[in-house]
């Protein structure tokens, strides 16, 4: 030990402030192969369909999947702090009923879009509560309160449907909110929350606190971030944009079902997870997120272009989230050798 | 009879050299002590003896043949058992699937012969002598007696070497004497044992040879009863503690952190002590004496206590870190790699963690400002890396440290806690962090110093409060103490001065 | 009482109990022999499926693609009834297990030497082998008429009262309870999802254990892929869809610890008897079947609840007196 103190004072390399950049990482970075993969899915569509590229298709294909894009933007921040929300389909569907029963109530066309948000807000405390507070595995939680959130619509709706709802409430779903460029209103949400989610996660103190409890929750607890407050909030914040979508799907379609948005939880950690957030947490970016949603979205609208069957969609769908993980994990092993 | 040998084992880490040209012999029916203190090497030989570990350099030789461990089962078909600190077994099954999992014996259709593996149970606890079935599950057991399950399971096998890491850590003094007959009887029947142990008395009690590790090599061995403690206590601490540790001249000011009766119901009672400033605080104990539990609560991360605990003359009590971190005190934690670095996230990141909202302009957070923070606190600790945003995973163990360190000074702590600041770091690394904590000090930071190496306490501390179970048994100041008298507290192997 | 308590088996077996008693003395046909038989016929494939999934849940893995698997084998299963409806029934039997097994291996062998996690891989083939079904069928449906009586009459044939499903599920029962508790690889599944680390140390081989769960899981969503378009007489994309809830569902109830490690072969059936005693009440009670969802929902909640509510957080015991008071000397 005593012929090593004096070493430390004199041999020392002057540290840069950045990785040097390396086109390699850049290269690889999961999000620029996302952007080769969203051109390749752009080239794709407008070879085989002349449709594709007309800007008024292109705003209806937003229809699609805009509603989910907007819930799978607190999906990554769930999933990026280790933890994942299964109910926010069967959240669609409550909150897409009590909108439905608040029209039947007479509640007027404005207030119609807070129904579904409170809602939300509600199941999502509900979940939050019961992962954060007690401790419960927010898998197995949200297994349940997908089936309690959606029998309980069940049992209220029946095999009835509701689809009385009030012009002024359906006009926001159904026509362009601006009419050039022609955008919906559930698309410009969408935008919105994307920036904002995108400067929360990558521009403050926030989103920092965020990746650390997904790369080590404990050592994110010893410095002192909030980790269970911050997670229950998440759920919260997902239940209420589940509850957002509610409110746009039910105005766009005009009717409330029991099966409303069945399956979405799927589609929407789909997008989550080819976006690159890992299931493990910790990593992940908003980007990622967003170019995953515009993939997704227009090869489904592309394939639909050519009268290929939904279902058949969800093949690819299903084989692209397995490729988006294997690919990684096989090319490190790869590399390793 | 040697059942086993080492010759010229040889370890490294990145950045460490765990074991230095080690050789030694294990012989049947005996018992060897294996000393030295945390980080001498002794965790790095156990996991070279089970497998865990593959030596850069040197060979094991088995029963006289020349054998290479690829993976705990190499070793453990070798004949080699282990005993750990901390049980790894299986709460949910029963007893004799925790003594025979990966080899149940097996009768008509390759299945399970579930009578006879009860029966040799039955056997195995009878000799023993435990008082449960060999049904009972895992979990409904103590920790001494799930000891007695990994011992069994050891003989079940019929293991010829006995690796026993802290056996006795969460013993009482009666489970202890149970032990201590169990090893004399494995003894007679001529297996080798490996005992761990910080406590003297019982290396005494139990051993018949030693051999004493210091920073990876070995400094001696022989016949236990050709030493006395202080000539191991010595041999393990090596050299004269006052040149290793150049003693800086601080003038001790005022009382910062004053605690009175600090107790809570499993962990700690009636903890006191005050701390000034530019004093450093020495809390010395056996592994699980309860240091690390007492500075966790009084950080506020675990379920608040009862007693008292006065900041800067000012009562206060925090029921989570982000208050005792606005209030002025900083934890090091003991777990670098689960409590103290996000390893996976770049040094700048993990450095402004604790102190983010120093960095927010506005709404967000200012690059600039963190790049500022890092430059300063990352040059100031001497932090060796290729750039700021390099991942900790990709340093050495003393750099993640120093990272962690910088974390905590960068919350501008008035009281700063280390926990066991240089474990598992290297040589180079260790000198610098006590370099610096003397620093601290000089500029007039009250820092309380929990290790577990004698040296270390005694060459920085201004006083040592010495803990065992959970209380604190002696203090010492700097001009009155002596090794001997400190382990002695610590050990409680003769009654403290 | 503690004992019961304690016995998670017993409690769910007298809670059970006591819900058919009182169904029964609400409306005693519920009790007859008949419905009995018919009850337990309706859950056969429930308590089979459970007994897949727990194993997989035993590993802290997941299978999320049970029910597309049921729908994909037992199409393919029901189409080569409609081209060829005079095979011998063990022939169709064979191709849905064998399909099953495939489906199976191909989640299995991804999990477990690919790495990727179990909830994201299953998600991904719950997708993928749903669609397989259009992509294979055209989007054409098999009906019973054109599935021959042979494919469709093999799993109510009547034996001692009760059908052959309720046999083979009693084989496939026993066949799983052997399997976990005589066998070292059975054993070996507690292990790995009780303590990885330390089942490593004891030389079992975590990504084999998983390549084998998941391939039983697959083999006997196959097996019920068949029996499912057998019972109901039609084959298409839609069937048992969402019903792999229902038997994650029926493993947390029966005490299938989510986190790995814990659960048994009585408890997995009977937690799928409650939900199928459940399901087949409503009717009986005169509740509207869409109770069914929100009532096993809030089972599952109280479940897990309850689950947590048994585990003790671990404290460390340092103070003498605590030690003692805690019994750690005996």
């Amino acid at each position: 030990m005593n012929d090593t103190s004096p070493s430390i004072a004199t041999k020392r390399q002057p540290v840069a402030d950045k990785a040097p950049w390396s086109l390699a990482d850049f290269v690889l970075r999961w999000e620029s192969i996302l952007v080769l993969l969203l051109i390749a899915v752009v080239i794709g569509n407008t070879w085989r369909s002349p449709y594709f590229l007309d800007i008024y298709n292109l705003s209806d294909a937003t229809q699609n999947f805009a509603e989910k894009a907007i819930v799978a933007l607190p999906m990554a921040l769930l999933i990026l702090v280790r933890e994942i929300d299964l109910s926010v389909a069967a959240i669609i569907a409550l909150a897409s009923l009590m909108t439905g029963l608040a029209a039947q109530a007479g509640v007027p066309a404005p207030l119609l879009f807070l129904v579904g948000p409170l809602v939300g807000m509600a199941c999502g405390l509900f979940n939050g509560t019961l992962v954060t507070r007690i401790g419960l595995p927010s898998i197995v939680v949200t297994i349940g309160t997908m089936s309690l959130f959606r029998g309980i619509a069940q049992v209220v709706l029946g095999d009835q449907v509701i689809a009385t709802y009030p012009s002024g409430y359906t006009d926001y779903g159904q026509s362009y909110l601006i009419k050039w460029p022609p955008l919906y209103l559930s698309f410009i949400i969408f935008l919105v929350l994307a920036v904002v989610f995108a400067l929360v996660l990558h521009r403050t103190a926030f989103g920092r606190k965020l990746y650390a409890i997904g790369n080590n929750p404990v050592a994110a607890r010893f410095s002192g971030i909030p980790v269970e407050r911050i997670r229950f909030w998440l759920f919260v914040l997902t239940g209420l944009l589940a509850g957002l979508a509610a409110a746009l799907l039910t105005a766009r379609i005009g009717s409330t079902r029991p099966n409303i948005a069945l399956g979405w939880e799927l589609e929407i950690i789909t997008m989550v997870i080819l976006g690159g957030v890992s299931i493990a947490g910790g990593s992940g970016t908003i980007h990622g997120v967003m170019l995953a949603v515009f993939i997704i979205g227009l090869i489904i609208f592309g394939l639909s272009l050519l009268n290929v069957p939904g279902i058949v969609i969800s093949v690819l769908l299903g084989t692209l989230l397995i490729l988006s993980l294997a690919a990684p994990l096989l090319l490190r092993r790869l590399l390793r050798r | 009879m040697s059942i086993l040998s080492l010759s010229h084992i040889s370890k490294s880490f990145p950045g460490v050299r765990a074991l230095h040209d080690i050789s030694f012999e294990l012989e049947a029916g005996m018992v060897t002590a294996l000393i030295g203190e945390n980080g001498a090497g002794k965790s790095t030989i156990v996991k070279i003896l089970t497998g865990i570990y593959t030596p850069d350099k040197g060979t094991l030789t088995v029963n006289g043949t020349q054998r290479s461990f690829s993976s705990p089962r190499d070793s453990w078909a070798a004949g080699i058992a282990a005993i750990h600190q901390e049980t790894v077994m299986f709460d949910e099954l029963s007893v004799a699937e925790n003594i025979f999992m990966g080899h149940m014996p097996t009768g008509k259709g390759n299945l399970v012969d579930w009578p006879e593996m009860r029966r040799r149970t039955a056997g195995l606890l009878q000799r023993v002598e435990a008082n449960f079935g060999p049904d009972t599950k895992l979990k409904d057991l103590s920790v001494a007696q799930k000891h007695l399950v990994e011992i069994m399971r050891a003989l079940s096998h019929d293991a010829s070497l006995i690796i026993m890491d802290e056996p006795t850590a969460a013993l009482s003094r009666n489970e202890i004497e149970d032990l201590f007959r169990i090893v004399a009887q494995l003894k007679a029947e001529g297996r080798a044992i490996v005992f761990i142990s910080h406590k003297f008395d019982e290396i005494f009690a139990v051993a018949d040879r030693y051999v004493c590790l210091r920073d990876g090599e070995k400094v001696g061995e022989g016949d236990i009863k050709q030493v006395t403690e202080p000539e191991l206590v010595r041999l393990m601490v090596g050299r004269p503690i006052d040149q290793v540790f150049p003693k800086r001249d601080i003038a001790i000011g005022n009382a910062v952190l004053s605690v009175k009766d600090f107790s809570n119901a499993t962990e700690f009672a009636d903890i006191s002590f005050e701390l000034h400033r530019g004093e450093i605080l020495g809390f010395y104990g056996l592994v699980g004496a309860g240091r690390s539990e007492v500075m966790q609560c009084l950080f506020g991360l675990s379920a608040p206590a009862r007693g008292s605990i006065v900041l800067e003359g000012k009562p206060v009590s925090f029921s989570a870190p982000d208050q005792s971190i606005a209030a002025g005190i900083a934890y090091v934690p003991e777990d670098r790699q689960h409590q103290g670095a996000v390893l996976p996230m770049g040094i700048r990141d993990n450095v402004t963690l604790a102190s983010i909202l120093q960095h927010v302009r506005g709404l967000f957070l200012n690059r600039h400002s963190e790049q500022d923070a890092v430059r300063k606190l990352g040059t100031r600790l001497d932090v060796r890396a290729a750039n700021w945003e390099q991942r900790l995973q990709e340093l050495s163990g003393g750099n993640q440290q120093k990272v962690v360190i910088a974390k905590w000074l960068a919350t501008k702590p008035k009281v700063i806690i280390l926990d066991e600041p240089t474990k598992g770091i290297d040589v180079g690394s260790k000198a610098a962090v006590h370099d610096f904590i003397g620093e601290l000090a000089e500029e007039g930071l009250a820092v309380i110093l929990v290790s577990s190496e004698l040296p270390e306490i005694m060459g920085l501390s201004d006083r040592v409060v010495v803990m065992r179970e959970g209380r604190i048994v002696s203090t010492f100041a700097r001009n009155s103490w002596s090794a001997e008298a400190i382990v002695g507290a610590a050990t409680g192997a003769r009654e403290a001065a | 009482m503690s004992f019961i308590l304690r016995n998670r088996e017993i409690a769910l077996a007298i809670i059970i109990a006591l819900m058919v008693t009182g169904i029964g003395i609400y409306a005693p046909p519920f009790v007859s022999p008949d419905n009995i038989s018919y009850v337990l016929d309706d859950t056969s494939i429930l308590f089979m499926m459970v007994l897949g999934q727990m194993m997989v849940i035993l590993t802290r893995g997941i299978d999320l693609s049970v029910a597309s698997n049921i729908a994909l084998s037992g199409m393919i299963s029901a189409s080569l009834a409609e081209s060829s409806p005079n095979l011998p029934v063990i022939t169709y039997i064979a191709l849905a297990i064998v399909t099953g097994t495939i489906l199976g291996l191909i989640n299995g062998s991804l999990i477990a030497f690919v790495g990727i996690p179990p909830i994201v891989m299953t998600l991904g083939t719950l997708a993928a082998f749903r669609g397989l079904i259009v992509v294979y069928g055209g989007g054409n449906q098999v009906n019973a008429s054109e599935m021959g009586a042979v494919f469709q009459g093999f799993p109510k044939i009547p034996i001692l009262g009760v059908t052959s499903t309720f046999w083979i599920m009693v084989a496939l029962s026993i066949g799983v309870f052997v399997f976990l508790n005589m066998t070292r690889a059975g054993r070996g599944l507690y292990a790995v999802g009780g303590n990885p680390e330390a089942a490593r140390y004891c030389g079992i081989d975590l990504s084999r254990q998983q390549l084998l769960v998941y391939t039983l899981s697959g083999a006997i969503a196959g097996l019920c892929g068949y029996l499912w378009t057998a019972r109901y007489g039609v084959a298409y994309s839609e069937i048992a869809s969402g019903f792999e809830l229902t038997v994650i569902a029926a493993c947390v109830i029966g005490g299938v610890s989510i986190a790995g490690g814990v659960g048994t072969v009585p408890g997995a059936l009977l937690g799928a008897l409650f939900l199928g005693v459940i399901v087949n009440a409503l009717p009986v009670m005169q509740i509207t079947p869409f109770w069914q969802m929100a009532i096993s929902g809030f089972v599952i909640l109280t479940a897990v609840i309850l689950n947590a509510r048994s585990e003790k957080r671990g404290i460390k015991l340092i103070l003498p007196e605590a030690r003692r008071a805690a019994g750690g000397t005996p």
